[in-house]
């Protein structure tokens, strides 16, 4: 039961906010593949979305700054067998924490990365974030931010990323789907939730999030399906072979320039994460591989059991003695 | 130096390019040396740059050996035997030699070519700059290439015998055997036959050329004073073998693997290198992607169930020290080694210095208190690691060991322990009761204050940690004033009871009360060992700085005088005026290179003067 999944501890965003409802969802997700609480951990920073692991019946780490992929990194090195969770923001994860998240995705560390994108940094107070568009007003941009933006799914895919999905937190079924496919994965499985900030940065994701609209303007991919989408999935998208790029195309037209979405290709993959309207939902990216921890015992599948005793090394290449 | 006859002891410097293989050479030389019953110390000191530009004074790699009777407890103060294989070499190590030193000098490598890169108008063979010293030259170059010909190696490859050749000479004036390097040779190059084949032949035939008359003239055989050291059996080591094998030995005292986390950094990374060998000794390394990474990911170990350590120098221990208030606050076990090295900055990463003792015992953000321990010698850092981490699980807390530059690549003979000696490494028990995991997870112990350590996987024990403050009791998250007044109480606490579980300082030699005692910590031991035993001044050295043994304070109020020689600007005198309020005379020296014995002597002489 999802709410098997929940702790003692009173639930302290603000109310309205987006995490309470990717809580919900993990801790549904959770209880849907019958994860073993003692052998589930949530390792996150700092940020709104860092207090995850104080409200979700695991055990739970909340660490540091931009830290937690290293962090979760020893952990699964450590114990294999556990499920480990990383819970990041758009600030922890790609400002602060971006070297961390970088070389977490190039080994394939079997974590799932759960990067909440609200496009600003929420617990200081509302200053412009790495994932923030240019002229977005802020405390700390008065004027209208100047850098521009990352953009996550081109970044993970820069660092060799095995698998890239994306939810909204307040889409239910999208997120459980992605969520239980996130669970299966061995290796790093990095979702970008977009998630509204109520406070600091409220409705920045509207144009696509909107329930009314959002059959139009979201894109749920899924592995072998042609990619359709609208009221009546009248609409899908091609590929425009002088533009080399992709485009929305009238599916009861020519649905057989439609393409079929297939998981494993990451020229097409980079195309989808770039299209803004329709927002490509689901797994956008997964091409299996082998993970860092299974690399690393591959020379000691015992896990480094202890086969030899300090006194049979001790010696070193040569000793002598004295009488 | 008192040729043919028997000596004592003696101080040998091998210098030469860094490509010339000179750090190899002076190893082998130790070990053949301690197998004919020398006590030894060595100090090997290289360049920053990997292959300086050939001939140049800043390029010069160097060796040196203290052989003979012990106890020897420094790499010696002025060579008395130097091998120069280029002008360059003879320039950078002359200053430090004795007059009536012996030099052997490699004449090939004198042209006019590197005459003038190493800066000499003119050549000091020929213009009386080497009038004081007693001279040996020999064609170094030129014979090994005759000796190793037959085996077809081009130019550069036989050139890469000529340190073996140089080494047959060697060993031949101090009438060691070439068995231990021959044997050592065809390990390293066992499936180079050829490499391997003409290695040997260099070493015999320097050997040989040394023994014939050509050189017997102008060079006669030492015969060195075997050491009078305690029986057992030894072997050589460098601090960063002992630590590594320390660090795995207190995995088996604590029947729990070890998860070594770093990022390369000189001069950390040979503790690295060793340890990717010891996986059979449930040892795993992680190169992380950077220091801070290096810390969390052993954090991350521990929190697993690992033993989490890592291992950096100054610059990479900054970078690391916020997450060392996560595992402070979090309350988990972890070791982190600082081999120390010249700063502040970049500063000088090959060489050694002490100057990090403000950082370990101070440098955190807000009250954040940790054991700070510190090896006094290579073999030391065996037993200073199973001290390490015996006290990182016994309190649940971080432990700095402080290490440097020298002890990491110094060798000395060391008598391999008695395993059974050390007590088993024990963990703080999960108490029963109905109480909630999260309190159960923070039940302290009531003497040692460290709680139990918990790791992801125990059924009924599921439970959140943090960096967050918590509360005293239930470990959930406070934000209460008195709460936090407290915990800060509760964390100076734990690392003053850890000075409950230690021995009590001793004095090394020397009255226990008098005029002057000298106090040292680290790598300074060796020096000061020597200067304390030649004046008879009491010796205090610390491997405890925080806390302090109990009976510090009581030991030096016997004394009306403190020396305290320091690599650094003062730091262990700030510390005891700090904790014991006690006035010292700080001794400073932050060149790069450790003390020397006559420096500490004439100090000692100087004081003495006035009391």
């Amino acid at each position: 039961m999802p709410k098997d999944f929940a702790t003692s501890q009173e639930v302290r965003w603000c109310p309205g906010c987006g995490d309470y409802a990717i809580l919900k969802a993990v801790q549904k997700a959770l209880a849907d593949v019958g994860a073993n609480p003692a052998n589930t951990a949530f390792v996150s920073g700092i940020g709104c979305a860092a207090r995850f692991p104080y409200y979700i019946e695991t055990y739970g780490f909340h660490t540091i700054h931009g830290r937690a992929p290293a962090i979760a990194t020893g952990l699964k090195l450590a114990n294999p067998e556990l499920d480990v969770w990383v819970v990041t923001g758009d600030g922890d994860g790609l400002s602060i924490g971006g070297n961390h998240l970088m070389h977490t995705l190039r080994r394939n560390v079997g974590l799932k990365v759960l990067l909440f994108n609200n496009e600003i940094y929420g617990l200081t107070k509302g200053q412009y974030s790495p994932t923030s568009r240019i002229g977005t007003t802020s405390p700390s941009s008065p004027r209208g931010s100047v850098d521009a933006p990352i953009s996550p799914g081109q970044f993970v895919m820069g660092c060799g990323a095995h698998f890239f999905a994306r939810g909204v937190d307040t889409d239910k079924v999208g997120m459980s789907d992605v969520l239980r496919q996130v669970h299966a994965f061995t290796g790093t499985a990095f979702v970008e939730i977009f998630q509204n900030c109520i406070v600091y940065n409220e409705d920045v994701f509207a144009n696509f999030t909107e329930r009314k609209t959002a059959a139009d303007t979201q894109l749920h991919l899924k592995h072998g399906e042609p990619m359709l989408f609208g009221e009546n999935n009248d609409k899908g998208i091609r590929f425009n072979q002088e533009t080399w790029s992709l485009e929305v195309v009238d599916a009861t037209d020519s649905l057989n320039e439609v393409l079929v979405h297939d998981e494993g290709n990451a020229i097409v993959a980079r195309l989808l994460i770039d299209l803004h309207l329709p927002v490509a939902m689901g797994v956008i990216y997964r091409q299996p591989a082998v993970s860092f921890e299974d690399a690393f015992y591959a020379h000691h599948p015992s896990r480094m059991e202890r086969k030899k005793s300090i006194t049979d090394f001790i010696r070193g290449p040569s000793s002598w003695t004295v009488d | 130096m008192n040729r043919n006859n028997d000596v004592d002891s003696i101080v040998i410097r091998l210098a030469g390019d860094s490509g010339d293989g000179i750090q190899l050479m002076g190893s082998q030389f130790a070990v053949s040396t301690a197998l004919a019953g020398a006590d030894f110390a060595t100090f090997p000191d290289y360049p920053a740059e990997i292959r300086a530009p050939v001939g140049t004074t800043f390029g010069v790699s160097a060796y040196q050996i203290n052989l003979g009777g012990g106890p020897i407890t420094t790499a010696g103060d002025a060579p008395e035997v130097l091998v120069a294989f280029n002008p360059a070499a003879l320039k950078v190590s002359l200053p430090l030699l004795d007059k009536g030193a012996l030099i052997l000098i490699n004449n090939d490598s004198f042209t006019a070519r590197n005459l003038v890169k190493a800066g000499y108008d003119t050549d000091p063979r020929e213009d009386g700059t080497l009038n004081d010293f007693q001279i040996v030259t020999a064609d170094i170059s030129h014979l090994n290439l005759e000796a190793v010909k037959e085996f077809g190696l081009s130019k550069s490859e036989g050139g890469r015998c000529k340190n073996f050749y140089a080494l047959g000479m060697l060993l031949w004036m101090f009438d060691r055997e070439l068995e231990s390097v021959e044997a050592w040779i065809s390990r390293r190059l066992a499936d180079q036959a050829t490499m391997r084949d003409a290695n040997i032949r260099a070493l015999h035939a320097g050997h040989a050329f040394a023994e014939t008359a050509e050189m017997s003239a102008n060079l006669s055989q030492i015969q060195l004073a075997e050491a009078d050291m305690e029986p057992g059996e030894y072997r050589s080591i460098t601090g960063a073998e002992a630590l590594a094998l320390g660090l795995a030995a207190a995995g088996e005292l604590a029947k729990t693997q070890v998860m070594f986390c770093s990022y390369p950094i000189t001069p950390a990374s040979p503790l690295l290198h060793r340890l990717t060998r010891l996986a059979e000794m449930g040892v795993g390394t992680f190169q992380a992607e950077d220091e801070i990474a290096a810390i969390c990911a052993a954090i991350g170990a521990s929190y697993g169930g690992m033993i989490g350590v890592t291992s950096s120098s100054g610059p990479g221990i900054a970078l690391k020290t916020e997450a060392m208030g996560l595992a402070v606050s979090a309350e988990l076990p972890l070791v982190i080694v600082n081999w120390q090295r010249g700063g502040p900055s970049t500063g000088l990463p090959t060489k050694t210095e002490q100057s990090d003792l403000y950082q370990a015992v101070y440098g955190r953000n807000a009250d954040t208190p940790l054991p700070v321990l510190s090896a006094s010698t290579s073999g030391e850092c065996f037993e200073m690691a199973i001290e390490a981490t015996r006290i990182a699980i016994r309190h649940m807390t971080p432990v700095i060991l402080l290490a440097d530059g020298y002890l990491s690549n110094a060798a000395e003979p060391w008598r391999i322990p008695d395993m059974a000696a050390f007590e088993p490494i024990t963990k703080n028990i999960v108490p029963e009761s109905d109480d909630s995991p999260q309190r159960r997870a923070f039940t302290r112990d009531e003497k040692s204050l460290g709680r139990p350590w918990v790791t992801p996987g125990m059924p009924d024990l599921l439970h959140r940690i943090g960096g967050l403050e918590k509360d005293v009791e239930t470990g959930h998250i406070s934000y209460d004033p008195a709460n936090h007044q407290r915990m800060t109480d509760m964390r100076a606490a734990k690392i003053d009871a850890v000075a409950e579980f230690i021995d009590d300082q001793r004095i090394e030699h020397g009255p226990d009360s008098g005029d002057i005692v000298v106090v040292g910590w680290g790598s300074t031991y060796g020096p000061i060992y020597q200067a304390t035993r030649r004046t008879g001044v009491s010796f205090v050295h610390l491997r405890h700085i925080n806390p302090l043994p109990r009976n510090l304070g009581e030991i030096l109020g016997r004394f009306d005088k403190i020396l305290m020689p320091e690599m650094n600007n003062g730091q262990l005198s700030t510390v005891l005026r700090d904790k014991l309020c006690m006035e010292t005379l700080p001794f400073s020296k932050v060149t790069g290179q450790p003390f020397l014995i006559r420096e500490i002597v004439e100090k000692i002489e100087s004081l003495r003067g006035d009391v």
